[in-house]
């Protein structure tokens, strides 16, 4: 073999390069692919029947009129699906109450049959040959209800009226974390105390891709294939199968192609979703279902809802003693697939933020009540810890006339002390906060503040500073643990590194896209360790039919766990290559050296490229058949043994016209250690993305219902999405601390912008007027009241 | 009812249900389906496309009211051999994420361009304000408008 020359042009496409996105051409061109794009022959058409009350008993379906529409085919009702054997949808996560009694979970029926629980909730379906049919067969059907009083309030959920039988106070666990005698105990010496009682408010998510499926049922071998919205496409298939009882796994085939945001609210299993296979089956034809906004409104899982009391020790030199905190957290009407775990396991875990608090006790009430099931949305239970620590330390440097700064300061957990053992269950690894809140008070130029507030006061303007060191915990794992804790899937990844007999790489990964840019991600990765030319790699995902098995992309995890397993499957397809090579350059493999697409036998001048070696394991003529099989193929599952903990320093320069409420965003600085970075343009447009809609909840997105439970923010008109002139541009930097204990160094990006942002315009805004708390979203009406002194 | 219109320079001629949206037409009689439903409200955006040049949101026209006019859509302005300028600066700005609403964003910002021979931040901020973006927090999307316009021939102040 000759010696080659490696490829250069590798290293500007691999690990650390700003690589321009691979799927941007199709998106660009409008040759995108998603759910409703699709079509499959035959197909007909569904509309959901759905309640139009907060809690109400069905008391009888009328379907004759509907069933005289044209091109009606069918009406279907929860109890036809009950009959057909179909089980409820499950709650992934079991969580625990203090007395040890498993959580309260009242049976989640797709199509609900008997009642009613909150507006919006499916309880039949009209199928028709068009989309028009199906919604006029809707219009017509003629349901009776029994109207029944609804719940609705989060803080006086437990106080109200029984919604379900078996569920007193209406509350699924009261669930605990922290020693709380020890935290008692800290504030029994405290100095000082700071308390404080903070809403965080109810968001729906709304990708802007609203939730879409089409149900295929193959009569031939009696399977389906379901074409859905999904983040995760696998777990789809497992709860399907094992808790639905749709069809057995290898009778399932889900498919989520390009799919238009997710933010959480793609994660769960629908009822939907579930409803269109089903009823394919029963129509004997192919059935598409695309949600209007306005049932993404009522019927996608929302977020956060919590109300909050939290209580800070502190010392006389301003040391953290103890944090204590009680927050009642909205489920919504029943247990969407992870909606015990967020304000459980993925709050009250985060509470000691970056701080050196010795003594935390929290305890949670997750309630039920009327209003739409609520579960992850981007940050999951970290925002809203986020937000209780950094608005109640911000307090007590007020309380206590210390710069918020320096507060944070003398609290920080300092880089020598890692590992660190929080007193809320959680190690992290590494880290350095200092460093990050020092590059982004030189970005917002601290020491400026004032003459800029004066400035401003002089034009009749308040202008506030806000900060928010916030720390998350990215890469669900491992599972050992979380299955101990109560989760009931792995939080593993697979990966599968498939080399091409010509050398090309196709690469499948248990992950999923859905904006996140994992086709060029994840193909850097594998080109930039294989020294294969990224436009020969190919990432496929988002396909049970494809790929072996995934948890999907949720919680940052993707390029922490999918793009280990992927270095783990690259690190197999290497090894095997060394025992071809070696073979064929009569060598040995611990004597042959890989690097950027050649192999080598080292100090000598007699090498192959790695398109050799995949050829010869393919077409075996020179080869050691006796010990190796054919085939340049690897796979690998990886499972963390720990977190990642991305942390850093948002700062907000708010700019409030008193005459007007309005808050103006001057400045937004975002300084996050994410780790390595992977490609550094992606990581900053999912900063980017983060904040807005961390501002968003800050200034303008508010779910609310009224007091019988009518979603009154149930469209674009009435829910206020952050649009491009409501925002900054963002000043968004890094610093790096690697994570000590996956091979690629990565943290996780996805969510920081919305986990830290809340808190940073919130004690900008606080700042500016000079008042304790203004309850989010700070809307112009608010702020001027607040501004008022009302 | 017939419907006769241009579509990426293409003459059509479609029988539709007089209450066909024009977005429909598109996708469904057509199978443009780069064009998008955001929304029930015609705020989103991600159906813009141009009739006579200047954008229109398709899900707020019934196809009728298209009868005799030149339709633009994603698929006409460019291909990935020959992206148009707006496209490119997509790309190269990293002016989107899960691609949902980005062949309404650059129809709008297109048209705005068109008609903008002088654009700043603040403008394109503010005439972007009928598209709504849920995964750029818009940052790239300006630059990338900012980026465009420069080729297309706008001042930028």
């Amino acid at each position: 073999m000759n010696s080659v020359m490696s490829d250069p042009a590798v290293k500007k496409t691999g690990i650390g390069a700003s690589v321009r996105r691979v799927e941007d051409i199709r998106f660009i061109t409008g040759r995108g692919r998603y759910t409703d794009d699709m079509n499959q022959p035959g197909q007909v058409y569904a509309a959901f029947l759905r309640s139009p009350y907060a809690r109400a008993r069905v008391v009888s379906v009328d379907d004759a009129a509907a069933l005289e529409v044209d091109g009606v085919l069918a009406v279907l009702t929860g109890r036809q699906m009950a009959a057909d054997g179909l089980g409820d949808l499950p709650c992934g996560w079991l969580v625990k109450s203090k007395d040890g009694t498993d959580m309260r979970q009242p049976p989640h029926p797709p199509l609900a049959a008997e009642r009613c629980n909150y507006v919006g909730e499916p309880y039949g379906v009209v199928i028709g040959t068009s989309i028009a049919a199906a919604r006029e067969g809707a219009d017509a059907v003629m349901t009776e209800f029994e109207e029944l009083e609804a719940v609705v309030s989060t803080a006086d959920a437990t106080k109200s009226v029984q919604i379900y039988d078996n569920v007193p106070a209406n509350r699924s666990y009261q669930w605990e974390l922290g020693d709380k005698a020890a935290t008692d105990a800290a504030f029994a010496r405290a100095a000082h105390v700071t308390k404080l009682d903070i809403t965080n408010n109810r968001l729906i998510p709304n990708a802007l891709e609203p939730r879409a499926a089409i149900g295929v049922y193959e009569r031939s071998n009696e399977s389906f294939t379901i074409y859905t919205t999904s983040q995760n496409p696998h777990l789809a298939r497992l709860v399907l199968s094992a808790f639905v009882k749709l069809a057995p796994e290898h009778k399932l085939r889900i498919v989520a192609p390009d799919v238009g945001g997710g933010f959480g609210s793609k994660i769960f299993i629908y009822p939907e979703e579930t409803t269109v296979a089903w009823a394919s089956r029963r129509i004997g034809r192919p059935v598409k279902w695309t949600a209007e906004r306005s049932e993404s409104f009522l019927s996608d899982a929302h977020g956060r809802d919590h109300v909050t009391h939290a209580e800070l020790a502190l010392d006389a030199q301003g040391q953290f003693l103890g944090l204590r905190v009680k927050t009642i957290a909205n489920l919504g009407a029943y247990l969407s697939t992870f909606a015990s775990s967020v304000p459980t396991f993925l709050y009250g875990t985060l509470l000691a933020g970056q701080y050196r608090t010795p003594a935390i006790h929290v305890e949670v009430d997750g309630v039920f009540t009327n209003t739409a099931p609520v579960d992850a949305y981007r940050g999951a239970g970290r925002p809203e810890a986020t937000y209780v620590v950094e608005r109640i330390v911000e307090t007590a440097a007020r309380e206590l006339k210390i710069d918020p700064m320096e507060l944070r300061r003398r609290n920080f957990i300092q880089p020598n002390q890692f590992p660190y053992q929080t007193p809320v269950a959680l190690v992290y690894d590494t880290g350095d906060y200092e460093a990050s809140l020092n590059k982004a008070l030189e970005r917002i130029d601290y020491s400026g503040f004032a003459a800029r507030k004066a400035a401003s006061a002089a034009r009749g303007l308040k202008r506030g500073i806000g900060f928010s060191c916030y720390i998350e915990a990215c890469g669900l794992a491992p599972s050992k643990l979380a299955t101990a804790l109560g989760a009931g899937v792995g939080l593993y990844e697979s990966g599968e590194v498939r080399v091409n007999p010509t050398g090309s790489v196709t690469v499948f990964t248990g992950s999923h896209s859905h904006g996140q840019g994992h086709e060029t991600t994840f193909a850097q990765i594998v080109s930039d360790r294989l020294g294969v030319p990224i436009e020969n790699v190919e990432v496929v995902h988002g396909d049970t039919g494809r790929i072996e098995f995934g948890l999907g992309t949720y919680g940052s995890r993707s390029v922490a766990v999918g793009g280990s397993a992927l270095m783990k499957a690259t690190d197999k397809v290497i090894a095997k290559g060394k025992k071809i090579a070696a073979y064929m350059l009569e060598s040995e493999p611990d004597n042959i050296d890989f690097d950027t697409g050649v192999f080598s036998v080292r100090a000598s001048n007699r090498s192959m490229t790695f398109g050799e070696v995949a050829f010869a394991a393919y077409v075996p003529s020179n080869y050691p058949l006796d010990e190796l099989e054919p085939g340049l193929s690897e796979k690998a599952f990886y499972d963390p043994q720990n977190f990642t903990y991305p942390a850093g320093t948002h700062i907000a320069e708010v700019e409030i016209d008193p005459e007007i409420g309005v808050v103006k965003i001057a400045n937004f600085v975002a300084v996050d250690d994410f780790g390595k970075v992977i490609n550094p343009m992606i990581v900053e447009g999912q900063v980017h993305g983060g904040i807005a809609q961390g501002i968003g909840q800050a200034l303008l997105e508010h779910g609310i219902y009224d007091e019988t439970g009518q979603l009154i923010t149930g469209s674009f008109m009435d829910y206020c999405m952050p649009r491009a002139d409501d925002l900054p541009n963002f000043s968004v930097d890094t610093t790096v601390t690697a994570c000590t204990h996956n091979p690629l160094g990565v943290k996780g990006c996805g969510e920081a912008g919305a986990i830290a942002a809340p808190a940073a315009i919130m004690n900008a805004v606080t700042d500016a007027i000079g008042v304790k708390d203004v309850a989010m979203p700070a809307t112009p009406e608010r702020v001027w009241r607040a501004c008022r002194g009302e | 009812m017939n419907v006769t219109l241009t579509v990426n320079g293409e003459a059509r001629s479609v029988d539709v249900a007089p209450n066909t949206l024009l977005v429909e037409l598109l996708r469904n009689h057509l199978g443009l389906s780069g064009t998008h439903v955001g929304c029930d409200t015609s705020q989103c955006g991600a159906c813009t496309v141009h009739m006579n040049g200047a954008s229109v949101k398709s899900c707020t026209m019934l196809a009728a009211q298209a009868a005799g006019s030149e339709i633009t859509t994603i698929e006409g302005i460019g291909t990935p051999e020959r992206l148009h300028p707006m496209q490119a600066a997509f790309r190269e700005c990293h002016a989107l994420q899960c691609g949902f609403c980005t062949p309404g964003m650059i129809m709008s910002a297109i048209d705005l361009v068109k008609n903008s021979p002088q654009l700043d931040e603040a403008a394109v901020r503010h005439g972007l304000e009928g598209n709504i973006c849920r995964c750029t927090g818009y940052h790239n999307i300006v630059r990338a408008v900012l980026t465009a316009a420069t080729e297309m021939g706008s001042r930028i102040s």
